[in-house]
């Protein structure tokens, strides 16, 4: 099985391509071959997973032709299974299948699902094709495959002009990270002429250290704006304007945790670097405490979410920025995460389901008594990702927290609590959710009559729930000494003592947790008012996304815009002018050399024998000359 | 008396052109016996028989080519791998490019004339246009100009090449005139085809007479040996190699003697200019090579400098001349310029990365422009193809499926990424660069950037502009459009997918036999 | 470059330089008569007409020959072609045997399958 990894994004390739040349033909069939194509990806692989274990060393590569084959630059259509690919293919196309098969009931009576369904395999596909890879060029094919997905999926109803915005936005600050993936990636073979991921590893001692920080911080540049980190965070909220299921896949699962796959892929890079794990444990901190305040002052149920989603990459990237251990524990919180979040979207889209579409959390109310099964799963979510033991998020995120105590100086201390504040607020907004959705006075709109989803949606609510309690404690020794091996050579970082005492650090954080969620409770138990009222800075800048977005338009857009009108000056009228004289140029002669085109036989005629002539002529020329 | 000897001859060997001759004289037996409404079928099946037979046996015979034995009909024609690489491209294209001739669904009696003698615009004209079943004597023809052009591949003389030449050329014309619709025009593209077609043969033959007296032999083994041993009048070669250089330039459209593209590709019938974009360029570019290689190689340092200012002409002519063009047709004649010169770039490089070069981009493009040709004849309103610029604004809003796959037809004629055009220019310029050509990868580049405008100005009007009132229907193909259509975007995108086989293939094809 | 002049081609230098001067004859003869010409010939009236004197022509300049007359000559240069191939085949045929005449067979069977498609088609007939 191993020999046919291609097998596994195949499918649904050929899935997706079904589906987008059938269109309105597969109405009926359609999204259940969406769900297929995933599921048996899954299957085969599971299969491959076990097949792995038995391998020593565990991983396998295989090139199945020569992709890029230019000079020195070799680049072959290369995939390589290995522990952390497995672990991914499992949790894309495990926790995809179950939301495509949530989003059969979801989008059950929109027009165009058969496309989405197309979309959604495509997305697999590239997803697959970017955990799949060998080298970092497969990794870019994937990358840009899946940014194209998610674009689409946004932007799905186009004709909302907030989802063709957000679509935009999306495109625009990820192509900002794209540049410098790709720069990435010619930096690479300049300096190490191969993209290929263990000759790149092997080499990457010879860079000096500037040379492997630049590296570092171009692949940092790319994670960031695939994972929305700091600074290209903003476009993860809007990408809510896609279907929910998106959101739950694209936006929370998988493909915003591209960035974390690409550090940890890349860990003798970050490694071996210093500054470069200060940087991204800095950009981890930074994102995970502007996500948790951020997320404290939003209503809209998905968008809240989508701060959490920020923020708990945030913790992923302390992780990997964290380096040694910490690496595969940063994974893991990736794993529980996907099942988690996953869990609580499609949970706020049964609700949306519920509701006629509302996402106002004000809105909202006392819906434990009308979704018995939604809240219930929805609590393991919340349970799990404010970290209350023995559910997944305890297993995943302690961890990550007692590392960032382990640094072995002051930053320690800096880096620890900041990890301790984030469970505090992540505790408080998201009981904040919870509460406001599920319990206290009911808020709703006129005409509301809230019903439980059908089952093909519950069901793979019920799954993730499961898998939102169970996979933490599951994953955190078994997973973690299953991912070693390949952060191997990381092994022989300095350990160093925690600054605290490791189960005061537990105690520390459950009781943070518990102390955020009561906060919350008592603030929000009795409801709170319909609509956002004035409030103090703080809250206003949360409101306001924490001027995020005005930083980006003072630092970025602004300066930006200068630059673009004084381009556009010398463009218009330097360079334009060279390539309009040309144009002009060209047009005008092809203008007149069109009239030798005359259409008779005998000019025709003559310029051939012109032709002969000058042919002739030129030979003689050169013979005698 | 001597004894008269009979030459050798390989009937195994020749069975693919005898097996395609064979069909087309049992075609005309067809035409001649049988009913007229069962003849596109049959004739269709029989062509496809012929060419899986004479694919059979290139295939059967690439395994067994020995240099000694390569020789064969007395010393006329010459069956090498290069040949047969050759004559397999020319089997494969013609075969898609025939099956766009055997569609009848697209419009009533096929893209076809029922009577090609009838009067343009009289009575019996109009009724025979509404009411009668095309002629199928096109097939027939096209089998007689496929085996030409088989023959014109392997031929190893001067001799057999020219009589190949007519035999590929002169159905060509016919096949021109006998369009269903624009029948003026159609005739007139005949017209001028056959008239600059015997005046470029007439060059030919005179350069294989000046050839003759220089080397006393027409077989480019013998010119070859005579050239070396420097003996004997060598402006006599000069001129020779002049004049059917002349011929053979005339044929693959490379500026000055293109003159006929536009004109011919346009007034053709769709079916038979994609026939001629891809069939007759693969012949024309296999002719030249074993011209310039086999018989002329010693001569390589003379008739580079002028085949590079042919090569330079050529694409700029090509390109210039697309950017203000107004018909689709027309446009991709100019193109098909533009592309030859692209070709001739990869013929001056030389050595055996040029020439493997060279056979990649003749069968990747000949697949990409009858994809292109099939699709054009999709588009159609009630007069027929609607080939005009303005007609096609808004394709994209109308039927999305087909503007997609032009534009990717576009793209791949533009040498973007993933597409078979992307690797054939990279192969052609590389193998440029490595024969010390730089200058024309230089210009070659700059020309494509210039013929990206025109195919990107339809791209554009296709997806950007509004549909009009005129904006025509595109036409749901029939299973043979379809397969046309589907066999070469798929050959397009496999090529430039995974280009690696056929840059094999092609490699072990890249050396002739002397 | 003087070497041109000698060798086999050397052989035309006379006709060339024959035709050199018919060039310089022609070429002064329009040159002088440019000189005492008018200046623009072709405005005088009456100038573009068929005579310029005489009677006018009464129809167009075309005349039509029937396209069937083609069709006749093409088929007898087809055969009279075949005939050139006979000749020579009929003095040799005997020494080699059954092969060639089974070639020649073939070659007067294509032509005459071309005959019979000209006769399905009633190119035969004179309608």
């Amino acid at each position: 099985m191993l020999s046919n990894l291609w097998l596994l994004f195949a499918i649904p390739a050929a899935s997706a391509t079904i589906l987008l040349l059938s269109g309105k033909r597969a109405l009926k069939w359609g999204p259940w071959l969406g769900v297929i194509a995933p599921a048996i990806s899954f299957v085969l692989g599971l299969i491959m997973f076990f097949q792995l274990r038995d391998l020593n060393p565990r991983v396998t590569e295989q090139n199945l032709w020569s992709f890029i084959p230019v000079g020195d630059l070799q680049v072959s259509f290369g995939l390589m299974f290995d522990p952390l690919t497995a672990v991914f293919v499992l949790l894309i196309t495990g926790v995809g299948s179950l939301i495509h098969l949530y989003a059969v009931g979801y989008m059950a009576h929109d027009e165009r699902r058969v496309t989405f369904f197309g979309y959604f395999n495509l997305f697999i596909t590239a997803m697959l094709l970017l955990v799949l890879g060998n080298n970092y060029v497969m990794l870019y094919l994937g990358w840009e495959g899946v940014g194209l997905a998610s674009y689409l999926l946004i932007s799905f109803w186009y004709t909302r002009p907030s989802a063709a915005t957000a679509g935009k936005k999306a495109f625009i600050m990820n192509r900002v990270g794209d540049a410098g993936f790709i720069l990435a990636i010619f930096l690479m073979f300049a300096y190490l002429n191969t993209v290929n991921y263990g000759q790149v590893f092997e080499r990457v001692g010879s860079l000096s250290a500037n040379t492997m920080l630049i590296l570092g911080l171009l692949l940092l540049l790319g994670a960031c704006g695939k994972s929305g980190q700091f600074p290209l965070q903003a476009w993860l909220p809007d990408a809510m304007e896609g279907p929910t299921p998106v959101s739950a896949l694209i936006h929370a699962a998988t493909m915003v945790t591209a960035g974390v796959y690409v550090i940890a892929r890349s860990n003798p890079v970050f490694s071996a670097n210093t500054t470069l794990q200060l940087i991204v444990v800095s950009v981890g901190t930074i994102t995970l405490l502007l996500g948790c305040i951020i997320g404290c002052a939003k209503d809209d149920i998905k968008r809240v979410l989508a701060w959490s989603t920020v923020s708990q990459i945030g913790y992923m990237f302390l992780g990997v920025g964290l380096g040694g251990g910490a690496y595969a524990l940063a994974i893991i919180h990736l794993l529980a995460h996907g099942f988690f979040k996953a869990n609580m979207f499609l949970g706020a889209g049964s609700v949306m389901h519920g509701m006629k579409d509302q996402v106002d959390i004000r809105r909202f109310g006392a819906l434990s008594k009308y979704m018995k099964i939604t809240w219930l799963t929805f609590m393991m979510g919340w349970l799990a990702i404010i970290g209350i033991p023995p559910l997944s998020g305890y297993f995943t995120k302690e961890p990550i927290i007692a590392a960032a105590f382990e640094r072995g100086d002051w930053t320690s201390w800096l880096f620890g609590w900041a990890a301790l504040l984030g469970a505090l607020l992540t505790a408080f907004y998201m009981t904040r959710l919870f509460v406001l959705t599920f319990h206290g006075p009911k808020r709703w709109t006129e005409g509301q009559h809230p019903h439980e989803s059908p089952p093909v949606m519950w069901i793979p609510l019920v799954f993730l729930a499961i898998g939102s309690v169970v996979a933490g404690y599951l994953m955190h020794t078994s997973v973690v000494d299953w991912l070693n091996p390949v952060f191997a050579g990381v092994e022989n970082v300095p350990e160093y003592e925690p600054v605290m005492p490791h189960w005061l650090i537990s105690v520390l954080g459950v009781a943070f947790a518990v102390l955020g969620a009561g906060l919350a409770w008592a603030i929000f138990g009795r409801g709170t008012a319909l609509e956002p009222e004035p409030a103090g800075v703080v809250v206003t800048a949360a409101r306001n996304n924490l001027y995020t977005d005005a930083f980006n338009e003072v630092v970025f857009e602004k300066p930006g815009r200068w630059l673009t009108r004084a381009l556009v000056y010398v463009d218009n009228k330097g360079v334009d002018g060279v390539v309009n004289g040309l144009a002009a140029l060209v047009g005008g002669g092809s203008g007149r050399m069109r009239r030798l085109q005359t259409g008779f036989v005998r000019s025709y005629a003559l310029s051939m024998l012109l032709g002969g002539v000058l042919v002739l002529g030129a030979l003689l020329a050169v013979r005698l000359g | 008396m001597d004894k008269l000897k009979l030459p050798d001859m390989d009937y195994v060997a020749l069975l693919p052109m005898l097996a395609l001759f064979v069909a087309a004289c049992l075609g005309v037996i067809i035409e001649a016996l049988v009913p007229r409404r069962f003849r596109n079928i049959i004739q269709l099946v029989l062509s496809i028989v012929a060419l899986a037979v004479a694919m059979f046996f290139v295939v059967k015979q690439s395994g067994e080519v020995v240099a000694s034995k390569a020789l064969t009909a007395g010393g006329a024609i010459m069956i090498d791998h290069a040949a047969l690489f050759l004559q397999g491209a020319l089997i494969v294209l013609g075969f898609v490019a025939l099956l766009l001739f055997g569609e009848r669904s697209l419009e009533f009696g096929g893209p076809f004339v029922a009577q090609a003698a009838v009067t343009v615009g009289s009575e019996r004209d109009r009724e025979q246009t509404g009411r009668e079943l095309g002629s199928t004597e096109t097939f027939p023809l096209a089998l007689f100009s496929l085996s030409g052009m088989l023959l014109f591949v392997s031929a190893n003389d001067l001799l057999t090449m020219f009589v190949a030449l007519e035999v590929f050329s002169l159905p060509l014309y016919l096949l021109c005139a006998l369009a269903r619709r624009k029948r003026l025009l159609s005739q007139e593209s005949a017209l001028k085809y056959f008239l600059l077609g015997a005046y470029a043969s007439a060059f030919f033959l005179f350069g294989v007479a000046m050839v003759y007296g220089f080397a006393k032999a027409v077989d480019f083994k013998a010119i070859h040996a005579e050239a070396l041993l420097g003996e004997g009048n060598s402006l006599l070669l000069i001129i020779g190699l002049a004049l059917l250089a002349i011929g053979l330039l005339f044929k693959v459209a490379a500026a000055p003697f293109h003159v006929w593209t536009p004109d011919v590709y346009q007034g053709a019938p769709t079916p038979v200019t994609a026939f001629m974009a891809s069939c007759t360029k693969v012949a024309a570019f296999g002719g030249l090579l074993r011209v310039l290689y086999v018989g002329f190689d010693g001569l390589g340092w003379q008739f580079t400098p002028v085949l590079g200012a042919i090569a330079a002409l050529t694409v700029l002519v090509g390109s210039i001349l697309a950017v203000t063009q107004t018909d689709l047709k027309r446009l991709l004649a100019y193109s098909s310029v533009a592309n030859a010169g692209y070709i001739l770039i990869g013929v001056i490089a030389g050595q055996q990365l040029g020439l493997t070069s060279v056979l990649f981009y003749l069968v990747a493009y000949g697949f990409t422009v009858i994809a292109a040709f099939a699709l054009i004849s999709l588009v159609r309103d009630a007069d027929g193809e609607a080939t005009h610029l303005s007609r096609w604004a808004g394709l994209g809003a109308r039927s999305p499926l087909y503007a997609g796959i032009f534009t990717f037809i576009l793209l791949a004629f533009a040498g973007i990424p993933l597409t078979s055009g992307f690797i054939a220019k990279l192969s052609v310029f590389g193998a440029a660069i490595d024969g010390g050509q730089t200058w024309l990868v230089i210009i070659g580049v700059i020309t494509s950037i210039i013929l990206a405008f025109p195919y990107l100005r339809v791209v554009v009007m296709m997806w950007l502009s509004e549909p009009g009132e005129s904006t025509p229907s595109v036409s749901i193909p029939g299973g043979l459009t379809s397969t046309a259509l589907g066999i070469g975007t798929l050959a397009t995108l496999v090529f430039g997918v995974v280009p690696g086989p056929l840059l094999d293939l092609a490699e072990k094809a890249s050396s002739f036999v002397r | 470059m003087w070497s041109i002049v000698d060798g086999y081609l050397g052989s035309y230098a006379p006709l060339g330089l024959l035709a050199l001067v018919g060039v310089l004859i022609v070429g002064g003869g329009f040159f002088a008569n440019s000189l005492l010409r008018p200046r623009r010939p072709n405005a005088a009236a009456g100038k573009r007409d068929t005579y310029e004197c005489g009677l006018d022509p009464v129809p167009g300049g075309w005349a039509q020959m029937q396209i069937r007359y083609y069709l006749y000559a093409y088929l007898y240069v087809l055969f009279a072609v075949e005939a050139v191939f006979l000749f020579p085949w009929a003095v040799v045929y005997l020494q080699a045997g059954l092969a060639v005449i089974a070639e020649m067979a073939i070659f007067v069977g294509v032509l005459a399958l071309g005959l019979l498609y000209a006769w399905r088609k009633r190119a035969l007939t004179w309608q």
